[in-house]
């Protein structure tokens, strides 16, 4: 639940709706396919789960996530022939959802709170820390050494607890600016 | 708030017994506390008589809406031969709420549990779980959970020796509000963008892959086991004098107060206790300028209208709002209620699905116009213009996700109508620095 306009290198999407990217950094290598051994079985786990193969589109969104950090276009027309979707159904599905990266993001993300429980509780004193603390600079962006990226999010779901910060899948409560630079440590 | 958690002398604990109590997360430890002797219960009565006590103890939506519950599972087709859903709402979002977190963080068995009697009393054989994606915690400890369940045969093909089969598929969302609207839900299941879909067809004719389905909220469900266990009677009996406000429900009290948490009261129960003494009051110095009881889709209340109210369905309308899914966002008089208003705004104006004008539209401008009011350009017609807005976004949408934007910022006009004249006076000086 990113905010609008807090995605950044937006430019890495675009020219590369074929699928075939040529998308900054990763071109040079060949592709190496997600859904082959482990991976590809892990999908097809879940097939017995569900009536329709489209409905493994979520999920398999996810696995390729976990394994890449992002979705690149590469992935997107692998997960069209395992799941017989075509590459736009699957990216109009994947932009409706905010936690999916449809671009490469910092080693690590961070997921701040800051709808109005958590403001009231001093949210904004807290982004602020992170963001100066990862050397980001500013809200949505990558930390020139490519370690961190930052967001603001719409609700956490976790308001008594604020504010919550979610850092890839360690989700952390009442987080104060004075626990910023501890916190971050931790994430190398 | 810390665990374990303490409850508080005028808490009535049910739901929230074992909250903090790591023990209880797994199978052995459910059981010991008394876990699936409910669901052995069911599996022994016939889907009405379940159905029937359901309908008896009064239970309704802990998701907001506060349908009733027996009443709902009894819209299901029977003997149609067709595949019936059961699908539990676990994308608690709703600014405010964060009650359904504890009870997946605490007590999964109680969730799968209460899941297992559901699906069961509709003819279903397949509950999805939807869990937000942003509930990274409960997510590893409700599939670890369901794992155990199904070594355990509480799950599976011949549940508990019944020879009925229940399957439990839990199904990560990724970020989308919308997605805790039911017919919304239904489409992230499917593998779709979370469009809410029109009504008819309701969900019980033509819902999840087009078969028949119910959407039950993480709280309602856990409800049954205990309305199995002890009966219609006793959990009617869990209310002050409303016999249509019935049984326990987690309060979220968040926002200015000394003690954010869970609380777990009895219908009916006052909310200043709820504010004042259980969550600890206000800061030193502080006093209560308003609350938003249900999430933040509701009317704000006044703080004489908060400490006037009784904490149940009718008992807040009563007062002006309602109890929605019981998240209480509370502020004291240091809160900017623009600013916190043009918060929420932004808010849905991010999380709508775009698919109607008056939302994509109305929710946009009148974020659009409170920041200007807030950088101190407002104009004297902003507030009719509000208004205005506002109601072209009720009533007119497939879902209540544009109604709800508009909710806090006609209260709070209406309401609160000195902080926002004194921005436009100029009189206060801008809270956003004007671009």
């Amino acid at each position: 639940m990113s905010a609008p306009g807090s995605r950044p290198v937006l430019h890495q999407l675009g020219g590369v709706a074929s699928g075939h990217g040529h998308g900054h950094g990763h071109a040079e290598q060949p592709y190496a396919p997600v859904f082959v051994g482990d991976a590809l079985a892990e999908l097809q786990a879940l097939f017995p789960k569900y009536p329709t193969k489209r409905a493994c589109l979520l999920p398999a969104l996810w696995i390729v996530q976990e394994r890449r950090g992002w979705i690149s276009p590469e992935a997107i027309d692998e997960i069209g022939t395992v799941l017989e979707l075509s590459p736009a159904y699957i990216r109009g599905v994947a932009t409706f959802y905010t936690m999916y990266h449809l671009h490469p993001v910092g080693r690590h993300f961070i997921q701040v709170c800051g709808t109005s429980p958590c403001h009231l509780c001093g949210s904004d004193q807290v982004l602020d820390a992170i963001v100066r603390e990862t050397g980001c600079g500013e809200v949505g962006a990558t930390s020139a050494d490519g370690r961190f990226t930052v967001v603001e999010v719409e609700c956490l779901g976790a308001c008594g607890f604020a504010t919550p910060v979610l850092i890839d899948d360690d989700f952390h409560d009442s987080v104060t600016p004075e626990q910023v630079p501890g916190l971050l440590a931790r994430y190398s | 708030m810390g665990y374990p958690h303490r409850p508080h002398a005028k808490e009535t604990v049910v739901l929230s017994e074992y909250f903090g109590d790591a023990e209880a997360r797994t199978y052995d430890g459910w059981v010991k506390r008394g876990g699936y002797q409910a669901l052995k219960k069911a599996l022994g009565m016939t889907p009405d008589a379940i159905i029937e006590e359901i309908k008896a103890s009064g239970l309704r939506g802990r998701g907001g809406a506060g349908f009733p519950t027996g009443l709902k599972w009894s819209f299901m087709p029977k003997g149609d031969g067709k595949p019936h859903y059961l699908v539990c709402n676990a994308d608690e979002s709703e600014p405010g709420t964060f009650k359904d977190r504890e009870i997946m963080r605490w007590t999964p068995h109680q969730l799968i549990e209460g899941c297992a009697i559901g699906a069961y009393s509709i003819g279903a054989e397949r509950c999805y779980i939807y869990i937000r994606g942003e509930f990274t915690e409960p997510w590893r400890i409700m599939n670890a959970a369901v794992a155990e369940a199904y070594q355990n045969g509480a799950l599976g093909d011949n549940v508990f020796g019944s020879g009925k089969r229940i399957d439990i598929v839990l199904h990560r969302g990724a970020g989308a509000y919308i997605c805790g609207e039911e017919t919304a839900m239904m489409n992230s299941i499917e593998g779709r963008r979370g469009n809410p879909r029109i009504k008819p067809p309701f969900p019980a004719q033509a819902g999840l892959f087009g078969m028949p389905t119910t959407i039950n909220n993480v709280e309602t469900l856990t409800a049954t086991s205990h309305i199995l266990n002890r009966g219609a009677a006793w959990y009617k009996g869990l209310c002050l004098n409303n016999p249509k406000s019935t049984g326990t429900k987690l309060f979220s009290v968040c926002g200015h107060v000394m003690k954010p948490g869970n609380f777990e009261i009895t219908m009916g129960f006052p909310m200043k206790d709820l504010i004042h003494d259980l969550a600890g009051g206000m800061r030193p110095g502080r006093r209560l300028k308003a609350v938003i009881p249900g999430g933040s889709s509701v009317p704000i209340m006044t703080a004489a209208e908060a400490e006037a109210a009784l904490c149940d369905y009718e008992g807040i309308i009563e007062k002006g709002s309602m109890l929605g899914s019981a998240g209480f966002i509370v502020m004291d008089d240091s809160a900017d209620l623009v600013y916190e208003i043009y918060r929420l705004a932004k808010f849905y104006a991010h999380e709508s699905c775009a698919q109607c004008t008056q939302c994509r539209e109305g929710t946009a401008w009148t974020t659009k116009i409170l920041e200007r009011i807030l950088k101190g350009e407002g104009k004297p017609s902003d507030l009719d213009l509000l208004l205005d807005l506002s109601d072209q976004m009720t009533g007119k949408t497939i879902c209540v996700l544009s109604d709800s934007c508009a909710t806090p910022i006609v209260s709070g006009i209406k309401k609160f109508p000195e902080e926002f004249e004194a921005y436009l006076s100029r009189a206060k000086a801008p809270a956003l620095a004007a671009v």
